[in-house]
């Protein structure tokens, strides 16, 4: 086995998620296309529609390919951990010809886009360092429309779960159809301000429909999601009962000054794929 | 809420004749544009040089495309539409002097562009965010692509050829009546009540 291997099933990993649904997001969909008419309903049959020929065609399924972003948990003692991060930026280049992807990373400053959907700090790569000798890594390509409406606020304590709610209800029915509804939507609490809104975003890679393991934020979960879906902003904004196929809490001890809020926002094309990789090589996109 | 096919270009008496609510399918011609074409187009106006395409034979789409060049031709990968209030800015002055008859995007434009739509008599018809494998169905032909070293491939006005591309919704129509407009109020009535819930 070699670093090719690996290299070769992130780019199969890469056109895995870029034309292939999880089939979790797929049924959430469906059920939102029967319970919604008139223009909703267009709207999540054109979606469902664009997911089928995506899948058959191999072309992706959103012309916005994303900036890819990786999410590792790999094994202190993994064999390749030292080359991971080369093995994955050439996968990105890869994929980015081979897919096709759009060239999607550019130069804030002088404009240039290299074409190959890397450059400073990108491909976005959050490491994770655990025991043992494997490694998973879970990809999340993120559109530029819904991660525009990323939000945070540095909440006063004071304003409690109540003020958490409203903050999360005003700021997801404000966004209106701008990020492709019906989306996903990951909520990081607590931390700093920074760490707020990672874990929000690192609670998008957790499956549509899937509850937090503690029941009281597992409530708040499904209370949000009943509360945002009560606004009839809709599917892309043309009014309808869902605006959200789910919210996702994730939080981490605050200190007692500050309520850091980070909501981070997926598109209904919450595309995701993972690969694990033994300690001989052997690379798996499950 | 009635189906409609339109070719280009487009007839002004059939724009509009549309309603918000109605979902119309497109044959004929359209072009790509974003945020960088739009300036450019209007830049080569204000300099008195002429567009190399005829603008207002087509729809105007708000789109960066994935593209792939294969035997010297290009072929459209995925072209869902972009978030068409970014161009809020500068769209009244560009279909005042471009007279497109129809704009496709997502998300909605404001009351600076529904104005210009119905001062030009033309329609906002909004197509699903994200549905770019579909899109690329409907698409027979780059025609094509014009400033592309310039402006990079997303920038780029690209001119396609499609076939019954849709289902686009009327969301503005040409007459000053706004889908986003009248749900605005629905959804601020909805959001009180949401905060009264959360109050409880």
């Amino acid at each position: 086995m070699s670093n090719k291997d690996i290299e070769d099933q992130l780019v199969e990993a890469i056109r895995r998620a870029e034309t292939q649904l999880p089939n979790d997001v797929v049924s959430a969909l469906e059920k939102a296309y029967e319970v919604e008419e008139g223009p909703a309903r267009v709207q999540v049959e054109a979606i469902l529609e664009n997911i089928k020929v995506s899948r058959e065609t191999g072309a992706p399924m959103c012309q916005d390919t994303g900036i890819q972003t990786f999410y590792i948990e790999v094994g202190a003692d993994f064999p390749y951990l030292g080359e991971l991060k080369d093995i994955i930026t050439n996968a990105v280049k890869r994929a980015s010809g081979e897919i096709p992807l759009r060239p999607n990373t550019v130069n804030p400053f002088t404009g240039e886009n290299p074409g190959n959907n890397v450059g400073n700090y990108v491909p976005y790569i959050t490491w994770d360092i655990v025991k043992g000798e494997e490694c998973t890594i879970h990809l999340l390509p993120k559109g530029g429309g819904s991660e525009n409406m990323c939000a945070l606020n540095m909440m006063a304590p004071g304003k409690g779960i109540k003020g958490l709610k409203r903050f999360v209800v005003d700021h997801i029915v404000g966004c209106g159809g701008k990020p492709c509804p019906p989306t996903v939507v990951g909520i990081g609490v607590g931390g700093g301000a920074d760490l707020s809104l990672k874990l929000g975003k690192k609670s998008l890679l957790r499956d549509v429909g899937v509850r937090h393991p503690e029941p009281h934020i597992a409530e708040l979960e499904e209370e949000l999601l009943k509360l945002i879906n009560e606004s009839g902003v809709g599917p892309m904004g043309v009014g309808g009962k869902t605006t959200v196929l789910d919210v996702h809490i994730e939080y981490a001890h605050r200190h007692p000054a500050s309520f850091p809020i980070g909501i981070a926002v997926q598109c209904w094309a919450d595309r995701r794929s993972t690969v694990r990789i033994t300690k001989d090589g052997r690379a798996e996109v499950i | 809420m009635a189906t409609i096919k339109l070719n280009t270009p487009f007839d002004k008496k059939d724009i509009q004749n549309l309603k918000v609510g109605d979902t119309v399918y497109i044959s004929g011609k359209m072009f790509t544009a974003r945020d960088e074409c739009h300036l450019k187009m209007l830049e080569l106006h204000k300099e008195g040089k002429d567009i190399p395409f005829k603008p207002e034979d087509m729809a105007l789409f708000h789109c960066g495309p994935v593209v792939q060049k294969k035997n010297d031709e290009w072929r459209i990968v995925s072209a869902g539409p972009t978030t068409s209030i970014r161009m809020e800015i500068f769209e009244d002055e560009f279909l005042k002097t471009f007279k497109c008859r129809m704009i496709i995007g997502k998300g909605g434009m404001a009351d600076r562009t529904l104005k210009a739509l119905e001062e030009v008599g033309a329609v906002y018809v909004h197509y699903t965010g994200g549905a770019g494998a579909l899109a690329a169905m409907a698409i027979k032909k780059v025609e094509d692509v014009y400033w592309l070293d310039e402006l990079g491939i997303p920038e780029a006005a690209w001119i396609l050829d499609v076939c019954e591309f849709g289902p686009l919704t009327v969301t503005i129509d040409a007459h000053g009546n706004s889908l986003y407009n009248e749900l605005g109020k629905e959804i601020q009535k909805n959001l009180e009540k949401i905060h009264r819930e959360i109050e409880k």
